[in-house]
């Protein structure tokens, strides 16, 4: 089929991260990844991307900071016409560094927050981030960009929604963004201890719904709900191969950042081939893009140009087969699975236990 | 409009972009990309803070001749409306 185009890079320049946040999307094993790609590559990534139709980049990891190489990447990104929103931690970050960025070419940043006080928030990000991330809003703010709060949301901070409201209004965040964990990877690896009861996301999503109202215009409130709970699966990367590129920090190239997990694909790498080679011909790219590869009752949905079938590592994460209509749609053969877990998290069981934090990349490499 | 500016100025994270390959404006903002009209674009090409709405008005009157003025009215308030609705907007007075 012909290859749509793509309008976001979202370049993951880095697996290494000081923070260990227990629903992290990079992939489990990601210490053991090849070295990362060099900056001419990753110009090269940029280049072949803005000629494909690309016009958002996101800079992001692991923690894109701890790049060296970070200016000169977001300049020649700005030189080419790119958007450049830097998707990051806040760490380690001083504020010369950020006027740094701001003057090389970074038009947006988009700050993670674990939760609206500092102690719960540094259990989440599994070290003592808060008050840097407040410098740093404050220091995003003075310097006059853009400022996105990002807080993942799940059992234990989303009877907070309230106060994480008040914080990003207080450190005059322009978007606001209340995103709930997916559960793939590390998130599956927590799903007990991360997925909240129906009352808890329903009193948050209230609450959000208000806060849009309220601060329209003003702030950009998005609730992202949890599609464990919808009835129907959600558009994962708005569809496989069809807006998103992902470069992954050893330059393999994927349709959505989670999918290297997924068995059988054949995924081709930027430093041997072009951009626009691997987006309309290659093997992985194409392998769950349009609606031949669908399963009934996908096939026949009206909804199959709404959701594409949900996402396929939900859907190879839970059942073994990729191919499976996503079971978070209640419509699939396998829905159950995700009922189970629904009402294990009524029960409360295991989730008071301890998190299983993101393995960190420093302690990988000395072993 | 009550919360357009007086001379209303495109907000710093707005930035318009000539898309060669679909051969129109797209106003880029984070992680967004609004797909502009011609007359689109043109009003905001106009908004850099140093006119007031009327002249906005006025100078699109002149450069197109022959247009409706009031019709130019309705599509720079629609506009204005719009950036205003996604606070694309400066929020200086």
């Amino acid at each position: 089929m012909t290859a749509p185009r793509p309008y976001t890079l979202v370049a993951e320049l880095t697996y290494a991260c000081p923070l260990a946040c227990p629903y992290c999307s990079n992939p489990l094993d990601f210490a053991a990844q090849r070295a990362e790609l060099t900056t001419d590559d990753w110009r090269r990534v940029f280049s072949e991307a803005e000629a494909l139709g690309v016009m958002q980049l996101h800079l992001t990891g692991g923690e894109p900071l701890v790049r060296k190489d970070l200016e000169q990447l977001a300049a020649h990104a700005r030189k080419i016409g790119l958007y450049v929103n830097l998707v990051t931690s806040g760490m380690p970050l001083e504020r010369a560094r950020l006027a740094a960025l701001r003057d090389a070419g970074v038009d947006h940043v988009q700050l993670s927050v674990q939760d609206a006080r500092a102690e719960s928030s540094d259990v989440v990000a599994g070290t003592v981030s808060f008050d840097q991330k407040m410098r740093v809003a404050a220091w995003v703010k003075e310097l006059g960009l853009p400022l996105t709060m990002n807080t993942v949301l799940h059992r234990r901070n989303l009877d907070h929604v309230e106060e994480i409201v008040a914080l990003a209004e207080k450190i005059g965040a322009d978007r606001l963004e209340l995103a709930n964990t997916q559960y793939l990877g590390w998130a599956l690896e927590n799903r007990a201890r991360l997925l909240p009861t129906q009352a808890q996301l329903d009193r948050a999503a209230d609450v959000a719904a208000s806060a849009t109202k309220r601060l329209h215009g003003k702030m950009e409130v998005l609730f992202v709900k949890p599609d464990y709970f919808g009835q129907r699966p959600r558009a994962c990367m708005d569809g496989w191969g069809r807006r998103f590129l992902v470069v992954v920090p050893d330059g393999a190239v994927l349709p959505c950042h989670a999918c290297r997990a997924i068995p059988g694909l054949v995924f081709d790498n930027a430093r041997e081939k072009s951009l626009a080679e691997i987006w309309e011909r290659g093997d992985a790219m194409n392998a769950f893009r349009g609606e031949a590869w669908m399963p009934e009752p996908c096939k026949s949905c009206d909804r199959r140009a709404i959701d594409y079938g949900g996402c396929r590592c939900q859907a190879f994460q839970l059942t073994g087969d990729a191919r499976a209509t996503d079971p978070a749609c209640a419509l699939a053969p396998a829905h159950a699975i995700v009922e189970r877990a629904r009402e294990a998290a009524e029960r409360s069981a295991d989730a008071d236990g301890a998190f299983v934090y993101r393995g960190s990349l420093v302690r990988e490499r000395r072993v | 409009m009550t919360n357009v500016a007086a001379r209303p100025k495109l907000a710093s994270k707005a930035r318009l972009k000539w898309d060669a390959r679909d051969q129109k404006h797209v106003l880029l903002s984070p992680e967004r990309g609004l797909v502009l009209n011609a007359s689109a674009a043109r009003v905001i090409e106009l908004c850099d803070g140093t006119r007031t709405v009327d002249a906005i008005v006025d100078q699109l009157a002149t450069t197109h001749e022959g247009s409706d003025r009031v019709q130019i009215a309705r599509d720079v308030d629609e506009v204005l409306a719009l950036l205003c609705a996604r606070a694309l907007l400066e929020n200086t007075p």
